[in-house]
């Protein structure tokens, strides 16, 4: 847990400009990530904590400031390049799952390894990274409308790995599941940042945050 | 399984999950392609079947001599009495002009005249035309019989024969003298197939001799009732009648003979059916312009009811160059679908109209009729592609974030 950090925030502004005034959701924000980090991020709605893991997360640029992931800084990077950094350095799990609907288990997991080698994948990889996140081959067909929140949060963090990302960013991944399930989540991202990924994620549950290293307080836009 | 290309997985899926309405949008592409490749297969073929009963003779410049007043169009003996009345021919050094301004072009020098006719107790008039033997097969086709040879024998016209009972061997007198021993007369010795409208000479309800027979019965040796030139490249038509007019209307106030040819009608008849065809095939497109605004209906739907699904796409790493693609290809396996459907229907649609309407389907399995239905399918599914543009631009332009939003 040292090195150079895999994600830098230097001094990151977002502004909203909104038509009855500009919002600033990120006010000066500057915060290292270091490699095997398991970082909870907290704080109360609006605070600016969602703003800051989109930064993170490549889905926006800020406003001042720069975002460097793995040392290469995203205000230089055009879309491509940023889409590219997505799919390969960064594994995304949502609170609603967000599976694609059209596809089935096997296929949301396999997407974003045809979307980078831009070739059918090897069927054994995808069941082995399904086993390891407790969906089994007859599960594997079904569209995410056939399964329960666990078992599509389980897929979506077999899609969030299957690229091998250094990061895994988790936005209220236990949200929307009852604490049981959650808590069989949440022991499943330790084994994952036990193994060496990176993990940030938000929540606003106490509970959730106590698996996390470090607790980062968001309020107001500015880390507290 | 993802089969192929995984966007072209989704976008058949898109389509397989909302079936009704994206078959329900194929179907006013099929309807369009159907309406504008059914008109272009009927033009075709009215065009082609048209020009082809015009086109014979189309390659026939017609010399007559100048009578100083306008004959019609139509110029030949068969218009009238009109050569009764004159004593204007085309003379024995017009002829041989003609021929050495025609070349390797065939010339044919014809006599006409109107006559009655006598068969048995029937009596009627035919005109009687009086040919070179050896170039009789050059302007008709005797159906029956043998060719022209000499003596007695003549050919009939397909009508002539049918409304006199001639068959081979029957015999038929002309003029109108009452005395059998002096009188003309001529044996059938072939029957001539039917002609139908014709610039050449209208055969169909006349009696041809030799050119022998023909002066030996009415005289007039050398001086000819028309000269037809056939030209054997129609391209060449308009420089044979310019060269034939400068050379025997030269130094003439009057001209000395009226040239003519029915190519230029033919080329205005020809773009005429064109226009007409186009005409309709525009109205035919109309069909096809709202079937484009269906399935940009159904593509904006598509991507509005898509958009957190685009915002997971591109947050987990899809190009927006690859969300574009989706969206296009939707809208080509519609319009791939509307089209091929459409395509297959039209041939069977244009068939049947080029029945109805034209009534000869002989040039139906041509190209020049058939290629209109790959033509419009291609248009099908061009304009398939076309509306969905705007569609799969506004979906790969969402911001991910605000997508990621959407309920």
């Amino acid at each position: 847990m040292s090195g150079d950090p895999v994600i830098s925030l230097v001094d990151v502004t977002k502004v909203y400009h909104m038509p009855a005034e500009d919002v600033v959701a990120l006010d000066h924000v500057t915060l290292d990530i270091r490699r095997g980090d398991f970082i909870a991020i907290m704080g109360p709605s609006g605070s600016g904590k969602s703003t800051l893991l989109n930064q993170i997360g490549c889905l926006d640029r800020p406003t001042e400031g720069d975002v460097l992931i793995n040392g290469r800084s995203i205000r230089e990077m055009n879309d491509n390049e940023l889409t590219d950094l997505r799919r390969d350095t960064l594994g995304y799990i949502f609170q609603t799952f967000n599976l694609i609907p059209l596809l089935t288990a096997y296929e949301n997991v396999e997407y974003p390894l045809i979307l980078r080698y831009k070739s059918r994948a090897d069927p054994g990889k995808i069941y082995e990274l399904l086993r390891q996140v407790g969906i089994d081959e007859a599960l594997a067909i079904h569209t995410p409308a056939k399964l329960s929140g666990g078992q599509q949060q389980r897929v979506a963090i077999a899609r969030a790995l299957v690229n091998n990302p250094d990061i895994l960013l988790c936005d209220e991944p236990t949200g929307n599941l009852d604490s049981k399930t959650g808590t069989q989540i949440m022991e499943m991202l330790c084994s994952f940042n036990e193994k060496g990924k990176t993990i940030i994620m938000v929540t606003h549950d106490t509970r959730i945050a106590g698996y996390a290293h470090e607790t980062i307080t968001i309020r107001d836009g500015k880390i507290a | 399984m993802i089969g192929m290309d995984i966007f072209t997985s989704l976008a058949f899926r898109s389509v397989r999950l909302h079936l009704l309405r994206s078959l329900l949008a194929a179907l006013g592409i099929v309807i369009g392609v159907i309406a504008i490749t059914t008109l272009g297969i009927m033009g075709a073929n009215l065009t082609l079947s048209v020009s082809a009963q015009l086109s014979r003779g189309a390659n026939v410049v017609t010399v007559t001599p100048y009578t100083g007043g306008g004959r019609g169009f139509m110029v030949g003996p068969g218009g009238g009495g009109g050569e009764a009345n004159t004593n204007l021919n085309i003379t024995q050094s017009q002829l041989q002009d003609i021929e050495q301004v025609a070349g390797s072009n065939t010339v044919i020098p014809i006599y006409a005249t109107s006559d009655q006719i006598t068969v048995g107790p029937s009596v009627g008039r035919a005109t009687i035309y009086g040919l070179p033997p050896d170039k009789v097969s050059d302007l008709l086709t005797v159906s029956e019989g043998t060719p022209l040879r000499g003596g007695e024998g003549a050919l009939v016209g397909a009508t002539l024969s049918s409304d006199f009972d001639l068959t081979i061997g029957s015999r038929i007198k002309l003029g109108s003298t009452a005395n059998n021993a002096t009188a003309k007369m001529v044996r059938v010795s072939g029957i001539l197939e039917q002609q139908g409208a014709s610039f050449s000479i209208n055969a169909d309800r006349a009696i041809i001799v030799t050119d022998k027979y023909y002066t030996a019965a009415y005289g007039g040796s050398g001086d000819y009732t028309q000269v037809q030139i056939i030209v054997n490249d129609l391209s060449q038509i308009g420089n044979v009648i310019n060269n034939t007019d400068k050379r025997l209307n030269r130094n003439e106030k009057i001209p000395a003979v009226r040239i003519s040819s029915p190519s230029q009608f033919l080329s205005t008849v020809t773009s005429t059916l064109g226009s007409i065809t186009s005409f309709m095939t525009m109205l035919g497109a109309i069909s096809l312009i709202v079937a484009a605004v269906s399935i940009f209906n159904v593509m904006i739907m598509s991507v509005s009811e898509r958009v957190r699904e685009i915002g997971i796409l591109r947050s987990i790493g899809t190009r927006r160059s690859e969300i574009r693609k989706m969206f296009l290809y939707e809208a080509f396996i519609i319009g791939f679908i509307g089209a091929g459907i459409g395509a297959l229907l039209s041939v069977f649609s244009g068939y049947l109209i080029v029945l109805a309407i034209v009534g000869n389907t002989t040039y139906f399995f041509t190209p020049a009729s058939l290629i209109f239905v790959p033509q419009g399918m291609f248009i099908g599914v061009a304009t398939c592609v076309l509306s969905g543009i705007y569609p799969a631009w506004r979906a790969s332009d969402l911001d991910p974030i605000e997508a990621l939003r959407a309920e």
